[in-house]
């Protein structure tokens, strides 16, 4: 026992102490919080970055006259002449596109120089679709009270029936913060057990092995690795969260003072001429948003989620660094290890995969079910699930198969590790491994 | 010290030891020799518990092999190694205290190493900085560390400079003088004959013989000897009691290597010389190790 905590923290130490780890530990948070400062940056501004189109409009029918209105992004202009002239004179007048609108309605063209993105092609659309639509229902008899009244949007709240009642469902919270934990434990399975398979490696090529297995057994060295590395991981984790969480509080905090003085200034300004009234309305809207999602946020059980994620990020590396040692022992270097790194890492990836589109929209169908009971797959394929709410059965079930699978690719991974750690120069087969599985002490 | 008895350790395809048994006597340098393959490793890793026989066992000072004897024994492996990234004189305490030495220790034998080996300067040097040789002496202090009473030393003098080698070779008597049993793998006969008090020979998996060097010399023995005498080359009829094997001209004098013929004895040999030569040297060749090895060895491979 006293040799495996050696081992562990030299483990440990060796790593920790190497430039890269200090470097990627400062780097990951700035990085990370860069790109989310540039995407909020990004859509913030996209009216400004975004293309912007002038279209000239040929209307023949009559009925756009003075109701398309141009935004930011695209404005129109009717044109004085017909369609012909026009087609002939857009591109020289310093127009994107010529919008041709025949007097029968079919046959609507956007022309240009260039093919207009769907973007466009679709918001224009969706105006003229609007407008004709007003028209027919307003031709039809219909009131435009009414019709105003009856374009309101609506917007549904999923809430979820518990056993305490009814409480709100919060899904896009759930499915972020779903995704969020698949995708780390994702990451880290590959990052950590790749760790731990070149520390095999490197011990197997530079030949210490033999002497350190002439004081401790196979099966100690390999323990103490695998839990050395994983502390490393860990380490990484809570260092790379405690730096994002003070980072991202310190822009917060110089973001909300700019973002209160400049409200301070335009509420100065509405007191002068407008009502106030509608620029607190104006105001408020957004913040509302902000509030439901620290709402949401607050509704997920903390504790219960974090605790899970402990639960299937340790076992499922655990499973899958031992998988990764067992492969490290059995190749001369890294090149060698092609051959099996598809098969160890396809139900990681396809799970991943799948998490995005299915398991995330179908969280209680019986393929995700599934694939949550499953130790090499239910790391990721649970964390999605849980922010939904897991029957408890399926929790016990799945973390119960989970520690069986460990133990079980544990021992087996350890009788290949014991056994390749020593040959030298034998291309591994899978023939070869199972009968390494098999040998004796 | 070290009892064999009857191991038999199979691998998938091959035997690699066949019913092999060994006395090693405590504090002694014992000679564990043999062609590539002869399965030399596989009964140091057995010793060593890396592996474990199919058969038969092994008692270390009469009880059966078991882990705790795991750190009494300093093992020195032919294909050697320590972590490259990591900084020698930590890496040397690391393996230390893996054999149960506790840091403080660890850390004052450490020192004392360095300083007689005159390597301080090292300390915190990572392996992958330093030349073989340097990486060699590093390791050679690895395996001593913790006072084994059994030095398992494969090839223990490759790698070294003759310099170096001839330190190495004085701290392995000078340890065994203290006490220690040493095992040692080799292919280097006259290191043999200089250090061994016994060997074992193991050839295709099995004993094909053991016992004390000395021992083993005499009995190979062939009654061959170099004569050497001043003066001219004289004549010698077919009445000698012996037959010439070779014979040189030197500066002066005369070398003769000769084989005493069956029945007669030295006496015979300079009862016949005396009236014919002024004899200066009458000396028997002893076969080296090397000759008996290669008999040995080539023997027994030609019957196969």
């Amino acid at each position: 026992m006293d040799k495996i905590l050696l081992i562990i923290q030299r483990e440990y130490l060796s790593r920790v102490k190497k430039k890269s780890f200090i470097v990627m530990t400062f780097l990951v948070p700035v990085l990370f919080i860069s790109m989310i400062a540039l995407v909020g940056f990004l859509v913030a501004k996209q009216n400004d970055l975004g293309d912007k189109h002038k279209i000239e409009v040929v209307d023949e029918s009559g009925r756009f006259m003075n109701k398309l209105k141009s935004t930011p992004v695209i404005t129109y202009v009717t044109a004085k002449g017909g369609y012909a002239t026009a087609k002939s004179t857009f591109i020289k007048e310093g127009y994107d596109y010529l919008l041709y609108i025949p007097a029968s309605l079919t046959g609507v063209q956007l022309l240009g120089e260039k093919k207009a993105g769907p973007m466009t092609s679709g918001k224009i659309e969706d105006e003229l679709s609007d407008i004709i639509r007003s028209q027919r229902l307003a031709e039809a008899g219909i009131d435009t009270a009414v019709l105003s009244k009856a374009q309101k949007p609506v917007s549904i709240a999923a809430m979820q029936l518990t056993e305490n009642g009814v409480k709100d469902a919060h899904s896009y919270v759930a499915m972020g913060i779903g995704f969020l934990c698949a995708f780390l434990i994702y990451i880290c399975l590959f990052i950590y057990g790749t760790q731990v398979m070149r520390g095999v490696i490197e011990e197997k090529v530079s030949r210490i092995i033999e002497v350190v297995i002439s004081s401790v057994k196979p099966f100690q060295l390999m323990l103490g690795k695998i839990i050395g590395v994983g502390m490393v991981g860990l380490t990484q984790f809570l260092l790379w969260i405690i730096i994002s969480v003070a980072l991202s509080m310190t822009i917060g905090t110089a973001l909300i003072k700019t973002q209160v003085s400049a409200k301070t200034e335009q509420v100065s300004q509405m007191q002068h001429g407008n009502p106030p009234g509608t620029a607190m309305a104006a105001g408020a809207q957004p913040d509302a948003d902000v509030n439901s999602v620290l709402h949401d946020i607050a509704g997920i059980p903390v504790a219960y989620t974090i605790g899970c994620f402990l639960f299937y990020f340790l076992f499922g590396y655990f499973l899958y660094s031992a998988i990764f040692a067992a492969v490290g022992s059995a190749v001369d270097n890294e090149t060698e290890t092609q051959q099996f790194m598809l098969p160890i890492t396809l139900p990681l990836i396809f799970t991943f995969a799948l998490a995005q589109g299915f398991i995330i929209n179908n969280p209680d169908s019986s393929l995700s079910i599934w694939l949550s009971m499953i130790p090499f797959t239910s790391p990721i394929a649970m964390m999605i699930r849980i922010p939904f709410g897991v029957p408890a059965w399926q929790l016990g079930l799945s973390m119960l198969f989970m520690i069986i699978g460990f133990l079980f690719t544990t021992w087996l991974a350890s009788r290949i590790y014991r056994v390749g750690i020593l040959m030298y120069g034998k291309k591994a087969s899978y023939k070869e491994l199972a009968k390494w599985i098999m040998y004796k002490e | 010290m070290i009892s064999i008895r009857n191991i038999v350790k199979q691998y998938a395809n091959h035997r690699a030891l066949n019913d092999v048994s060994i006395e090693i006597e405590k504090g002694k340098v014992f000679g564990l020799l043999g062609p590539n393959g002869a399965g030399k490793t596989s009964l140091i890793r057995i010793i060593n518990q890396i592996t474990a026989p199919d058969s038969g066992e092994v008692l270390f000072n009469g009880e059966p092999l078991n882990k705790i004897h795991v750190e009494r024994i300093g093992y020195l492996p032919e294909e050697r190694g320590l972590y490259k990234k990591m900084e020698i004189g930590e890496q040397i305490i690391y393996l230390a205290r893996l054999k149960g030495l506790s840091k403080a220790e660890a850390m004052k034998r450490a020192k004392y190493w360095f300083e007689k080996l005159e390597i301080q300067s090292w300390w915190n040097k990572k392996i992958e900085e330093l030349s073989k040789g340097m990486q060699q002496k590093a390791q050679f202090v690895a395996t001593v560390i913790h006072e084994p009473e059994l030095l398992i030393l494969d090839e223990p003098f490759t790698g070294f400079d003759p310099v170096n080698a001839e330190i190495i070779k004085n701290e392995i008597l000078e340890l065994n003088k203290k006490g220690a049993t040493v095992i040692f793998s080799t292919h280097r006969m006259e290191s043999v004959e200089e250090l061994c008090d016994s060997i074992a020979l193991l050839n295709l998996s099995r004993k094909i013989m053991d016992g004390k060097v000395k021992d083993i010399r005499n009995s190979y023995r062939s009654g061959t000897y170099v004569l050497e005498y001043e003066g001219d080359k004289i004549h010698i009829n077919g009445n000698a009691p012996f037959t010439i094997l070779h014979d040189a001209s030197l500066d002066g004098y005369q070398q003769v290597k000769l084989k005493i013929n069956a029945g007669n004895k030295v006496n015979d040999v300079l009862h016949y010389l005396l009236p014919l030569a002024n004899i200066n040297k009458l000396e028997e060749v002893l076969p080296t190790m090397n000759d008996i090895f290669i008999q040995m060895v080539g023997t027994a491979n030609n019957q196969n």
